[in-house]
């Protein structure tokens, strides 16, 4: 029999405004939800902690394994709160980190700035040396060059410093060398070698990966250390893990090194959690929606794993624009953020077009109907004015909405100026919302070369089952899984998590003259240092171990990743690999180019625990609709006009109820719209499915 | 009556959306699969859709102003040669002729009907600059077209769904990277299927079996609401003119603005005539450039579209260099085209002075790199590596109302560069030296932004050479409102020889090629800038102690302390 007590894990999620912690418990779940505490994120955190220990009752001698993530490090990322950073580099390339591509992200806006690197040009100091691309020595170093940044340092009180030099990732003797000697006169000295944070090419994401980290790494350092301390206090033993951006777990240790590991690892819990239902639910293709008050974000999920990518920016300050952010090249589940959220402006623009979104109403103003002064309709007016929302039992009946104030704001941003009904203009700012986020969704398909039709939609997010059965007749989607407890999701998603860590090299390497001894020699050394991060926090759970090669065409801008055979490689697997690229090139692209000679960039390994293995979703009997809790005017826009539509509590619905569309259906944290053509049941694991009806020929 | 003429307003708004959608998504298959580096990385392509009567209704956000009109008046050419009553289903167009398509035979531009029960209902059409036509490769030294490589006058590139094998094999055999340019024929073919895919199944979607109402809508909503913002506008006639460097003499650039109640008309009568080398611009290039010039300051929110494209009409006289005929050399036409929209914005700003940056670098420093045998005069080279790379890089734009001038950043091209790092891991170069370049931003209220040095050398210590096409080294990029120019270009070797800035030369062994790329015109008198702007831009050695106390009477120390009593009476 295996103990109960192993499966006792506390997962803390820190988001902007509240703290979420979730404690499992032989297979039972505590969710405690607590405000933000930004000064001291710990003291929420503690709060929450109790609260949760009380409430289950589990001493905390017998959790077994503590789950964080955080916004702390983004947070600092985005309003620039972090160290004063400096950053050492190779002579004559100081303003890589600035320059960036050289390019304007919006073709017809002279306004536009590029981020403002976290680190100013009088701050950026050149070494003597130069490496080449094979990590051969050109220059060597000039230590004296070194020495000499000393007194810099101290007299700009630098905190932190990022040592990015060119070609590092292929040698990091000369980095390794630069931090010796920093060390050896400024012991206290915070460092980041690029060479360790993103030993990747391209240097200008390579220095700015490694200046963030750099920048949030005492600020992070300093906040993980206290917090570990106080849970230490509370008496836990376990070991104090964290969340990263790229979906697995790390140890404290690892955290404190690499914190720009941690960016994004709320988002990444709540696409575990999609991941984690779609295996339980057995579907192999689907689209992760997340809406919340700001922003929706997508994410597309194949045989329950989400797809993941090495670039990510944080903070894109206009219109959420790609290249309006900072580069950062860690790994990352990919996710597309757009600025359609419940609290999306609503406006009419010159040519007479609604537009909705990017920006927000916020939590101050709030939508107009939030009575807190907001005069602009957002998608949340347009959802009370429909019906959609009750707005005398909105949040669980804790916030009064007011009607009139939507209606005044609909009235005055789209109603008067197109010469619509007010129920039509409403209509029409959902309809604009959703035509931006389906765009979204099928044009970051798209670019991963995958379909979006055809797949099911997995939505959670406080503003999501309000608006997901519209997205998924756009997608021509035919169900939406909503989960329970999907105001927590993240840190849900927290306990499903495999403890992982995945290591990257850039090593360029022709295909044509493979050299198997080199590629294992590079392996071997990944392995390692894999495998020292990921052995503590595993406590002897079974390891599963991935490789992956980057590979292009010569001559190509961005590479492909390949998935290698776990064993040591041999010159005959040249042609393996080959073979291996033609076959992800063509499942992307729809073919391949004969005879063009192919080169790899780089070369990754991850190292992780299985993830937890789903109980799959039993079949139910059916269960006819219980009476509805009351009725309610929902507006159709089809037929233009108020449809008496049923009301249903969700606490309320047993496994195998059926009930056909269109209905409501309430709980705390939300409302979900169940449109005319489709039909909503609840399932063996009490999620809430929506499925489209069958066409019926008369 | 059509279920086509049921749309209400809603369903209008949303069918707009989804074409601007649909082209996006067209753009975004074509840069997934382009094999041409300045397509995936940098964006130097085009997508759109047109209705039956070749006006096109919506175009994809890309990379390249300079396809903005010219994929529009292209798609008609395509028409005027197969009008849509005689188009079959499955069959594919294309063409790279530079007077048809967008301005050099780099350009390949690929047209696809749209079948709806068996009728033409739309056209999809995408442009690319593929990686190599053959001839002398890409660079300025061109005397004739037909130097500069194969021209594929429009034709099918398949018939009934069937490839034109004939026509592939005559391209492949006329240029230097056969599988490439065939891989980017064929993107350009499947992102116009993917966009035909989703058009169909959104016609399907509001049961419409044509485009006639959306389209109509479209292009004379986004005709009025442009006219109306020309409206506001002062009506006049408004002249400017731009000297630049040309290749082998000075190029004047001689715009006419006339701002009137039916539109801005653009005309360049007065400018130099055709150059004797490729640097020469096909009409449809030169509106390209110009209306974008324009559209940065008038109506910049309105999506291209031929409605919202209309009320600006540019014209150039046959024989100038703005309207170079066939077979005028046009490989480098952008390193004229590019220099438009300042001096487009030179008319704009004597109607709206406070709306319009000042003149910048403009053109790309893009040289293409080549080393191997035979290539850079030395006989010894052979055992060299062979490369050829295309890098592309910039100096600072003007400075704009309210703002600096963008540091080393394209404009008006939106082209991104390459890495360094991964462009010495292509070719045996080394860039020993990629940093702004101190007092090159032009001195203003607004600084211009700064130019860039980049100095390269040959790892392998052989000859090499580099095929230069740069311009503003020797008429700078001019101030507005009181700013002073921007540094101007200079290209040399480290040794100290001073090369062309157009045209291919070599590099002798052992040599560094020096690109001193222009800073960016500055805006205002610079007096009026604060004095700790200016310690600012001294202590990050963007401006030096010297350049702030002469042109901006300014007194900073060689670190950026600002020394306020000494710069209170230098300034007094």
């Amino acid at each position: 029999m295996s103990e109960p007590q192993i499966l006792n894990r506390l997962a803390v999620d820190i988001g902007g405004t509240f703290t979420d912690i979730a404690l499992e418990t032989g297979g039972i779940l505590y969710t405690i939800k607590v405000p933000t505490t930004p000064s001291a994120p710990e003291l929420g955190v503690l709060d929450g902690v109790k609260m949760v220990i009380e409430q289950s009752g589990v001493a905390p001698t017998d959790i077994r394994l503590i789950i964080h993530g955080t916004t702390l490090a983004t947070n600092a990322l985005i309003e620039r709160k972090g160290a004063k950073t400096a950053l050492i580099t190779t002579q004559g390339h100081r303003d890589s980190v600035e320059m960036a591509y050289e390019n304007r992200f919006a073709q017809y806006d002279l306004d536009i700035d590029r981020p403002a690197p976290l680190v100013p040009r009088y701050l950026r100091w050149p070494v003597n040396e130069r490496l080449g691309p094979n990590g051969e020595i050109i220059v060597p170093l000039n230590e004296s060059t070194v020495h000499g940044l000393i007194p810099l340092i101290k007299d700009n009180k630098i905190e932190s410093i990022a040592v990015g030099l060119l070609h590092g990732y292929a040698n990091a003797a000369h980095e390794n060398r630069i931090a010796e000697i920093l060390l050896a006169t400024l012991p206290d000295l915070k460092i980041s070698l690029a060479s360790e944070v993103c030993p990747e090419i391209r240097e200008y994401e390579r220095q700015s990966t490694t200046c963030a980290n750099a920048y949030v790494q005492p600020l992070m350092a300093r906040y993980l250390t206290r917090l570990n301390e106080e849970l230490s206090a509370l008496g836990f033993q376990c070991p104090f893990t964290l969340m990263t951006s790229g979906g697995g777990l790390t140890d404290l240790e690892t955290a404190i090194k690499f914190p720009i590991r941690l960016v994004e690892s709320g988002p990444a819990g709540g696409a575990i959690l999609a991941s984690q239902i779609a295996a339980e639910c057995g579907l192999n293709e689907v689209l992760s929606f997340d809406m919340g008050g700001t922003t929706a974000k997508l994410c597309l999920i194949d045989d329950a794993k989400p797809l993941m990518s090495r670039t990510f920016e944080v903070g894109r300050v206009y219109r959420f624009m790609k290249g309006s952010g900072l580069p950062i090249r860690i790994p990352v589940i990919e996710m597309v953020e757009i600025g359609s959220g419940g609290g999306s402006i609503a406006r009419v623009d010159d040519l007479n077009r609604i537009t909705v979104g990017p920006d927000s109403a916020g939590a101050t103003p709030g939508p107009a109907c939030y009575g807190h002064g907001g005069t602009e309709a957002t998608v949340t007016d347009a959802d009370v004015i429909m019906g959609r929302i009750d707005p005398d039992n909105f949040a669980g009946g804790k916030m009064k909405l007011s009607l009139q104030a939507a209606e005044t704001a609909m009235d005055s941003s789209v109603a008067n100026p197109l010469q619509l009904e007010r129920p039509m203009a409403a209509y029409a700012v959902a309809e604009m919302v959703g035509e931006t986020m389906a765009s979204a969704a099928r044009v970051h398909a798209t670019e991963w070369g995958k379909e979006i039709s055809g797949r099911s939609m997995i939505a959670f997010g406080g503003a999501a089952p309000l608006h997901a059965g519209q997205l998924a007749k756009k997608l021509g989607i035919d169900k939406v899984v909503i989960p329970t407890g999907a105001g927590v999701g993240s840190a849900i998603g927290f306990l499903r998590a495999p403890v992982a860590y995945e290591v990257v090299r850039s090593r360029f390497h022709a295909l044509g003259s493979f050299n198997a001894k080199f590629v294992n020699s590079i392996i071997d050394e990944m392995r390692l240092e894999a495998l020292s991060i990921v052995e503590p926090a595993a406590m002897g759970a079974p390891l599963v171990e991935t490789r992956a090669a980057y590979m292009r065409y010569q001559g190509q801008g961005h590479e492909i990743t390949v998935k290698l055979p776990v064993r040591p490689l041999t010159d005959a697997d040249a042609k393996i690999m080959g073979d291996l690229f033609a076959d992800t090139y063509t499942r992307l692209y729809g073919r391949i180019i004969p005879g063009l000679a192919i080169e790899i960039l780089s070369w990754t390994l991850t190292i992780g625990t299985e993830a937890s293995q789903p109980i799959p979703e039993m079949p139910v009997e059916k269960q006819p609709a219980p009476p509805p809790s009351g009725h309610r005017k929902l507006f159709d826009p089809g037929q233009k006009k108020w449809i008496e539509t049923p009301v249903y509590e969700r606490d309320q619905l047993i496994p195998g109820t059926e009930i056909p569309g269109p209905a409501i259906i309430i709980e705390g944290q939300t409302t979900t719209i169940v449109p005319s053509g489709f039909d909503a049941q609840i399932n063996g694991l009490s999620y809430l499915v929506l499925n489209r009806q069958q066409e019926v020929s008369s | 009556m059509s279920a086509s003429y049921d749309l209400d307003e809603i369903q209008i708004q949303i069918l707009w959306n989804r074409l601007l959608s649909i082209v996006e998504e067209q753009a975004q298959a074509l840069i997934r699969t382009a094999f041409s580096t300045s397509v995936r990385e940098a964006g130097d392509l085009s997508a759109g859709v047109f209705d039956l009567k070749g006006r096109m209704l919506a175009q994809a956000v890309t990379g390249t102003p300079g396809h903005v009109n010219a994929m529009a008046a292209s798609v008609n050419f395509f028409m005027d040669k197969f009008p849509p009553g005689t188009m079959v289903e499955g069959n594919v167009y294309l063409t790279n002729d530079p007077w048809l398509g967008t301005g050099h035979l780099h350009d390949f531009t690929v047209v696809s009907p749209v079948f709806l029960k068996g009728q033409v209902v739309a056209l999809f059409a995408s442009t690319s600059h593929v990686v190599d036509v053959g001839g002398m490769g890409f660079g300025p030294d061109g005397r004739q077209v037909y130097e500069e490589g194969i021209n594929i006058p429009i034709m099918a590139l398949m018939t009934e769904g069937e490839i034109n094998v004939n026509l592939i094999e005559i391209i492949r055999v006329n240029v230097r990277e056969p599988d490439q340019v065939e891989g980017d024929l064929y993107s350009l073919a499947a992102c116009n299927e993917t966009g035909s895919r989703r058009l169909l199944e959104t016609m399907g979607e509001f049961a419409l079996d044509n485009l006639d109402q959306i389209a109509d809508v479209i292009i004379n909503r986004s005709f009025e609401s442009m006219l109306a913002q020309i409206q506001e506008l002062p009506f006049g006639s408004f002249e400017h003119s731009m000297r630049i460097d040309g290749y082998d003499k000075p190029i004047d650039l001689v715009a006419k603005m006339t701002i009137s109640e039916t539109g801005i008309d653009v005309d360049f009568s007065g400018t130099s005539p055709v150059s004797g080398r490729g640097i020469n611009v096909p009409v449809t290039y030169t509106q390209a450039y110009a209306s974008f010039g324009v559209r940065c300051v008038v109506g910049s929110q309105i999506p291209n579209n031929s409605g919202s494209l209309a009320p600006v009409r540019v014209t150039a006289p046959e024989g100038c260099i703005l309207n170079a005929l066939h077979p005028r050399a046009v490989a480098a036409r952008h390193v004229v085209g590019q220099m438009l929209p300042d001096v487009v914005m030179g008319c704009m700003h004597q109607v709206v002075p406070d709306r319009v940056p000042a003149e910048g670098s403009s053109s790309l420093w893009n040289p293409v790199l080549l080393g191997g045998h035979g290539i850079g005069g030395e006989s010894e080279n052979s055992k060299s590596t062979p490369f050829t790379i295309n890098v592309f890089h910039s100096g600072g734009t003007g400075a704009r109302p309210g703002k600096d001038g963008l540091s080393a950043t394209a404009f008006p091209s939106g082209v991104r560069n390459t890495p360094v790092e991964i462009n010495e891991t292509i070719a045996p170069i080394i860039v020993w030296e990629k940093e702004y370049r101190t007092d090159s931003g032009g001195a203003g209220a607004h600084r211009g932004g700064t130019g860039q040095v980049m100095s390269i050398g040959h790892r392998e210590g052989a000859a090499w050479a580099v095929s230069a096409m740069f311009d503003r080294c020797h008429y700078p990029a001019r101030g507005r409102n009181q700013g002073q120019p921007g540094g101007m270009g200079l290209l040399s070797l480290k040794s100290g020889q001073k090369l062309n800035n157009k045209g291919r030369q070599n590099v002798p062994s052992g040599e560094v090629v020096v690109m001193d790329m222009p800073g960016g015109g500055g805006l205002g008198d610079p007096l009026s800038r604060s004095p700790e702007r200016v310690a600012w831009d001294v202590k990050n050695g963007m401006v030096s102690a010297e350049a702030a106390r002469d042109a901006y009477k300014v007194v900073v120390s060689g670190t950026g302390e600002l020394d306020a009593a000494a710069t209170k009476k230098l300034r007094a």
